[in-house]
């Protein structure tokens, strides 16, 4: 990763100093090696559309656009001062680059003009800041709460916003504020956009969601129909949200991680992957090959459990039945592997800063070994069973159609923009945690409906097969975790025979690692697209900022776009075909 | 025995309603093995008691009616589909002597029943005064006018080749040969309508969970649902009764069987086709579904009748 992105810093900050003037940027260093820039609110309109559309190769993927409250932070060497920090994310897929533009704010009325009109994906995430900073974004089309009740009190990610419910006065609900807040949770058409009726038909207003069996969660979509014929949906988030980023900044570097299994809960431990490296990378451990090869043979497992859930779900969200008991068996078999290394199923938080949480067992292979030789069977038959039935055909194909340039446009990673037939994967742009020694294929589909969502995973399964097989046949020998004095907890052996290590064990497993102040952003391709966190270190035991970055926020942004137009069970197949999980949208 | 004598009555009426509530365990079970699973298998030999227990339970149930639904009618509704159902089964030749009515129109007044059993879906969901019920109720409406147009003309071309409406006529002339045979697409067409009729998966578009989260029955909970969910399965076995009487020769068999036995294995064939139905096959989209029947189906019985009647008149 790092080689890239120094090879563009050379390109892009000339062209843009070029382009606004040298004296208008102030560069800031960051451990991740992403060119990062101050500049000034006015001109940030101009330097948004210029990267997204004016230069060649362009920065046309948002890939993040967040906030920090800077308020309390010390290390803040050569930035500029800022009470709040607006940073935008960018990325080129062509130049596979990325740029991170930063905008200081002032503390009192923190403003700046909305990017919604030159990147249409940055609507969500400009709402989700208002909601969680208390920034405004002027020109915003709809500049409301998006993940919090729209009656809450405060923006919960300052740093004087309570994180506990100790903190808190204790929870009442009188009558009269019961009643305020079920009448703020009425249905107004227009607040959402939506005319009651048009010249020659009153709409009908359904509410599908939060409760609703084919929205995979908590997750709630306004439909406005004509008949059955969806005229407007409009996704509304929020009811999984739990915090997950406050979180991150009061538990230790350590104790986090099992935090991050709960991310994408399809994932697993595949969420700690980002995680894990980030800190790593921020206190400069190198991690040992063979902890690498059990992360990365981890992970696939888990890609394969994630996908093998969504297509039971796919098909069943289009009403066959079957498919997902079978999978659920095979899903077994997975969860039976995983457990075999690290005790648990579903959220083993088996990955730890500076390598794993122990060593594989005897015999590990055993398993792995018969389920190789088994899933191919199985996948053959699902083949037959759903992608090659043709009322799943009927169902799926030409609907819920996007372009590459449409997907980009609206931040779209992971299978969903590969089914548009652009052959890119994280794991080959940049490989991370060893992927470059393995040999696999990207799968893509070429018309970017659901059924070539569904047929890219499909794909997936056997690919990430043949790494767990690779993982198997070439396991390495070495230590599982990294000899570095932040690798926590660290090495059990030597903590009984050496004093430095006991007192470092010690700290670590009492305090928590100490890691060095610090920015980084660390991006896998996890089971539904990128998978990143932006980790602001203040040289203390907890993380400063935790931002999580994930795929499904933006995926479910474009449900309007995908849905205008067809049928109310089209919607359900798009829903399906997308892949999300409410926690993954959430935090 | 004869036709309509109060036992034979008494005698159908009671096995009908119970193999009705056992289907439900069939079905449970069968899906079971076919997904892999165990299906209910706890209350008594092989979960056999799962219907009773099921049955005490719902019995039990709070009869909740919601406040917003119109009552009088949200009430009638589920009874509707009970006693259609269980009325058609007036005409249905068990066997020689074993029937509760020897009715000359009888293919008619099973039509007239599958359709006024329809009544239910559309009534419950505009009863009910929610919109996924509402959504539910238009779809068995439509469907049920669509699909009642072919189903009729499918089993003309049986009435043509009987020369009579009388169902047990009909049994009486597969004598020489079933009339799955020369009405072989009048048979797929009213197999196809017939699931149609029952809202039976793939085809129960006026309830699908993942779409409209049980349709027109999202608001009925307790005894009431239960009579749908009854009234559903009488569906499957009058209409698996009534295939087997037109096309696969009703009660006729080789003689090492009762006539009887014959018709109910016949029957549970069909019972247990329709199960594996729903376990095997996505469900088409409603527009797709209604354009099916109009542009394939109802094309199909149309020249099914002609043929038959061409044939009829060439070979005299």
């Amino acid at each position: 990763m790092a080689a890239p992105t120094t090879e563009h810093a050379e390109t892009i900050v000339p062209a843009l100093c070029r382009r606004f003037g040298g004296e208008t940027f102030v560069q800031q260093t960051t451990a991740d090696g992403i060119p990062t820039l101050w500049l000034p609110a006015r001109i940030l309109v101009e330097t948004i559309r210029y990267l997204r559309s004016e230069i060649d190769r362009p920065y046309a993927l948002l890939f993040d656009l967040t906030a920090v409250d800077e308020r309390v932070r010390k290390h803040r060497d050569g930035m500029p001062a800022s009470a709040y920090t607006v940073v935008y994310h960018l990325v080129s897929l062509e130049r596979n680059a990325d740029v991170r533009l930063k905008i200081a704010l002032p503390e009192t009325d923190p403003a700046l003009p909305s990017i919604v009109a030159v990147c249409p994906a940055a609507n969500w995430y400009e709402r989700e800041v208002w909601d969680m900073f208390g920034i405004r974004f002027d020109g915003h089309p709809n500049l409301r709460r998006l993940i919090m009740p729209p009656t809450w009190q405060g923006h919960p990610l300052r740093k004087d916003h309570p994180a506990r419910a100790t903190e808190m006065e204790p929870f009442s609900l009188p009558d009269d504020v019961q009643q305020q807040e079920q009448e703020a949770l009425r249905f107004v058409p227009e607040e959402w956009g939506m005319q009651r009726q048009s010249e020659d038909t009153d709409f009908l207003f359904l509410n599908l969601g939060p409760n609703h069996p084919s929205v995979h969660g908590v997750f709630r979509v306004a439909l406005q129909l004509d008949g059955e014929e969806i005229v407007d949906a409009v996704p509304d988030i929020g009811y999984h949200h739990r915090g997950a980023e406050k979180m991150g900044e009061r538990q230790s570097w350590h104790s986090y991680i099992p935090y991050t299994d709960r991310i994408d809960y399809l994932g697993g431990s595949m969420n700690n992957l980002p995680y894990v490296m980030a800190v790593e990378k921020l206190a400069g451990i190198e991690v040992p090959e063979r902890a690498r090869v059990i992360r990365v043979m981890i992970s696939e497992f888990y890609r394969i459990a994630s996908h093998l859930l969504f297509y039971g779900t796919f098909a069943q969200d289009v009403g066959q039945m079957s498919p997902i008991f079978y999978m659920f068996i095979d899903r077994e078999r997975v969860f039976e592997i995983i457990e075999s290394f690290t005790g648990a199923r579903m959220h083993s938080s088996f990955f730890r800063i500076g390598g794993v949480a122990m060593d594989l067992p005897e015999g590990w292979d055993r398993l792995i070994r018969e389920f190789i030789a088994y899933f191919p069977r199985r996948l053959a038959e699902y083949d037959k069973a759903v992608m090659a039935n043709k009322l799943i055909q009927r169902r799926t194909r030409g609907i819920g159609a996007y372009t590459t340039t449409e997907a980009i446009d609206w931040s779209v990673t992971g299978a969903g923009l590969r089914a548009t037939g652009l052959p890119w994967d994280y794991r080959k742009a940049r490989p991370y945690s060893g992927y470059e020694n393995f040999e696999f294929d990207v799968p893509t589909g070429t018309n970017g409906d659901c059924y070539d969502r569904c047929a890219v995973r499909v794909e997936e399964m056997r690919q990430s097969l043949r790494i767990i097989e690779q993982c198997v046949e070439h396991m390495p020998s070495g230590p599982y975790k990294a000899e570095h004095p932040l690798t926590t907890p660290p090495p059990k052996e030597r903590t009984m025979h050496d004093i430095e290590t006991l007192i470092q064990h010690f700290l670590s497993v009492s305090w928590g690692p100490v890691i060095p102040p610090g920015e980084v952003c660390v991006t896998i391709e996890a089971t539904k697209g990128l998978n990143g966190y932006y980790l602001t270190s203040d040289g203390g035991t907890m993380s400063y900022r935790t931002r999580i970055r994930t795929p499904s926020f933006p995926h479910l942004q474009m449900i309007p776009l995908m849905s205008r137009g067809m049928m109310v069970a089209d919607l359900i197949a798009i829903l399906a075909s997308i892949d999300f999980v409410m926690a993954d949208v959430d935090r | 025995m004869t036709v309509g004598s109060p036992a034979v009555v008494i005698g159908i009426l009671l096995s009908t309603v119970i193999v009705a509530a056992w289907l439900i365990w069939v079905e449970r079970r069968m899906i079971g093995i076919w997904q892999d699973r165990l299906g209910p298998n706890r209350v008594g030999p092989l979960g056999l008691g799962q219907v009773v227990a099921d049955m005490v339970k719902i019995f039990f149930k709070e009869d909740w009616i919601p406040p917003f639904a119109d009552k009088p009618v949200f009430v009638i509704a589920p009874a509707i589909v009970m006693v259609t159902m269980l009325l058609g089964f007036v005409v249905v030749p068990f066997a020689p002597g074993v029937g509760v009515i020897d009715f000359n129109f009888g293919l008619l007044y099973f039509f007239a029943l599958s359709s006024l059993a329809v009544y239910s879906q559309v009534l419950a969901g505009y009863a009910s005064n929610n919109k996924y019920s509402l959504l539910g109720s238009l779809r068995a409406a439509a469907q049920s006018i669509s699909y009642e147009v072919f189903m009729g003309l499918a089993a003309m071309g049986v009435v043509m080749l009987a020369g009579s409406f009388n169902l047990r006529e009909i049994v009486e002339a597969q004598k020489d040969g079933w009339y799955v045979l020369p009405q072989f697409a009048g048979f797929l067409a009213f197999l196809v309508a017939a699931v149609a009729e029952c809202h039976r998966a793939p085809f129960d578009l006026p309830e699908a969970e993942q779409e409209i989260t049980g349709g027109f029955h999202t608001e009925y909970s307790g005894m009431k649902f239960g009579m749908f969910f009854v009234g559903e399965y009488l569906g499957i076995t009058l209409n698996s009764a009534i295939l087997v009487t037109l096309f696969f020769g009703g009660w006729l068999g080789p003689a090492f069987l009762p006539p009887l036995a014959w018709f109910i294995l016949k029957t549970l064939v069909f019972i247990l086709f329709f199960i594996l139905l729903r376990a095997a096959l996505a469900r088409p989209r409603y527009d797709q579904f209604m354009s099916f029947g109009w542009k394939v189906m109802l094309p199909l019985t149309l020249a099914n009748i002609v043929v038959t009647g061409a044939v009829g008149l060439s070979v005299p």
